[in-house]
């Protein structure tokens, strides 16, 4: 294992002061239980809004913290759901009068951690709120799984939710526009390499040379099918047959396009994938009128990337297009 | 016979050497059919435990499994967290106020645990998870119990049973948690959740039952 860390079980405490060391304009990093927050929270009269999910797929969520977005994240373990406690006290910390929504990953330590916090919460009379990401296509949605991960839809989530509680809107409007960019959105990833997880010390899965796994989830965990390594356009149009075929939309429906890296991928491959999506969507029908490109929600240095596609409409644009201040999303302000 | 409260002290403090023991073999199942963090999550949470077993040990048994429970539920994360706090709390919940177990108590206990993780997993029999171990070994012990059997025959026959419910993991497609993503490709693999759950009620039988 060649990773640039010191002892395995101190990285996440070291990047927290790490991320403590370098923002200390945007947010507070509190210890034991580890949450980060928004240095001026709790906001009087706004929705805050936690979400948070295992360590190892920096920016997201910690990355996230600040005007117009989350705040308050619960950073866990690498590809480990954080605990109750930590979310209850970021919870607590976040009220200020007027709810907190909950933004949880589709995936079995998330639900399961997040709804405890969430009943610890309201036994405390705060009132809370759940929304449930699930956008990738990859996985069946049937009884007989855990039902579809969540991915690419949590970043645009968060920038969205985070927006409208900036505006003052109630706790049920806040949840209500999280439920709506989730049914509108759909995503796919895709990986060339495997990941190593520090304390495991040895790769989650293992890619052969001309391999890819197409359908990854953001832990490594398998697809769809492993198949022969092939060139880019061929990947964007098995994830954008994928993503396209599943939501449905119509000729000349608006689209956010978002081109995420899966970490060890260069922003230069990012283009290059932005490129042919880009003419895939515009060749379906639709307008695509707003894009993010970039590593925002990772699986440690896997090589890989994932496309999501999200339906606007006018009020989505608006607060897509909200002045945002955080780490790792600034814009407008 | 009775299981003793120092009894119960030494049967959790044996569970966190046997998490120790088996990080690796527990992360190596984890990785073909989870996310390989398993063992490291499950032995975070049991050495936190042992750290909190000394401000509880001259309390009664319920309150021990709570604590248990509650320190499970703060630092293992992932699912096994809420999974196996879940079942120490409500383990704890039904030994309020007792400072030994009879083999009835204990199978009230373990029935108890199972019933929770059931309850916050909403697994069944057969979804390839701790349940398939846990189901078996509670089934087990409460048929033992009605058969008047000896605390020691019947521990044995709950571990027989737990170790059995592990290996038929391991033709099951599974249909909760991470491994179900795979679908049929995680038939052949033994669950690491179950391998767990019998390596709880194994070191019960090598604890308490003589001679074993």
């Amino acid at each position: 294992m060649k990773k640039l860390i010191n002892e395995p079980e101190n990285v996440v405490y070291e990047e927290l002061r790490g991320i403590a060391a370098a923002h200390p304009d945007l947010v507070q990093v509190c210890f034991n239980p580890n949450y980060i927050v928004r240095k001026d929270a709790p906001l009087k009269g706004k929705v805050g809004i936690v979400s948070g999910g295992g360590s190892g797929h920096e920016p997201m969520h910690g990355g996230f913290v600040g005007h117009g977005m989350l705040d308050a994240a619960c950073p866990g373990a690498v590809f480990t759901s954080p605990t109750p406690d930590q979310m209850l006290e970021a919870t607590r910390r976040v009220n200020g009068g007027a709810g907190v929504l909950h933004i949880v990953k589709n995936y079995t330590g998330d639900i399961l951690n997040f709804e405890m916090a969430a009943d610890l919460a309201r036994d405390q009379g705060i009132e809370v709120e759940s929304v449930v990401i699930n956008d990738d296509v990859a996985v069946e949605d049937s009884l007989y799984t855990a039902g579809r991960r969540g991915v690419g839809a949590t970043v645009l989530a968060e920038k969205i939710c985070g927006a409208a509680a900036e505006n003052r809107r109630s706790l049920k409007d806040v949840a209500d526009i999280c439920r709506k960019v989730n049914d509108r959105s759909r995503s796919m990833g895709m990986a060339l390499t495997s990941c190593i997880v520090p304390h495991a010390g040895k790769p989650t899965f293992n890619l052969a040379e001309d391999e890819m796994e197409i359908g990854i989830g953001i832990h490594g965990e398998p697809g769809r099918t492993r198949m022969k390594l092939a060139p880019a356009n061929e990947v964007v149009l098995m994830l954008m047959a994928a993503v396209i075929s599943d939501l449905p939309y119509k000729n000349g429906d608006e689209m956010l396009l978002f081109v995420n890296g899966m970490g060890g991928t260069p922003l230069m491959e990012l283009y290059v994938i932005y490129n042919r999506a880009y003419e895939m969507a515009v060749k379906n029908g639709l307008k695509v009128s707003r894009n993010l490109i970039g590593s925002y929600i990772t699986s440690l240095e896997m090589a890989g990337c994932s496309i999501t596609l999200l339906k606007l409409d006018d009020e989505l644009v608006r607060l897509w297009d909200a002045p945002v201040r955080t780490a790792a999303l600034r814009w407008g302000m | 016979m009775t299981i003793s409260r120092e009894d119960i002290l030494k049967w959790i403090r044996n569970c966190a050497a046997v998490m120790a023991e088996n990080r690796d073999y527990l992360i190596e199942l984890d990785s073909p059919i989870g996310d390989g963090d398993h063992g490291a999550n499950i032995n975070r949470g049991f050495q936190a435990v042992l750290g909190k077993l000394p401000d509880v040990a001259d309390k009664d048994i319920g309150m021990i499994f709570k604590t248990v429970g509650f320190t499970l539920i703060s630092t293992v994360g992932g699912a096994s967290g809420p999974l196996y706090g879940t079942m120490f709390m409500q383990m704890g919940a039904v030994s309020e106020n007792k400072i030994e177990l009879t083999l009835a108590d204990w199978t009230e206990a373990l029935e108890a645990g199972l019933n929770g993780v059931m309850m916050r997993g909403k697994a069944v029999p057969g979804d390839k998870t701790m349940v398939d171990a846990l189901m078996p070994s509670a089934k087990t012990l409460k048929e033992a119990s009605a058969d008047n059997m000896s605390l020691n025959d019947a521990l044995r026959a709950c571990a027989r049973a737990a170790e059995k419910g592990v290996q038929d993991t391991i033709p099951l497609v599974a249909r909760k948690g991470r491994a179900s993503y795979l679908g049929e490709r995680s038939r052949g693999h033994q669950d690491p959740g179950a391998t767990s759950s019998s390596m709880l009620l194994l070191a019960a039988t090598r604890t308490w039952a003589n001679g074993s």
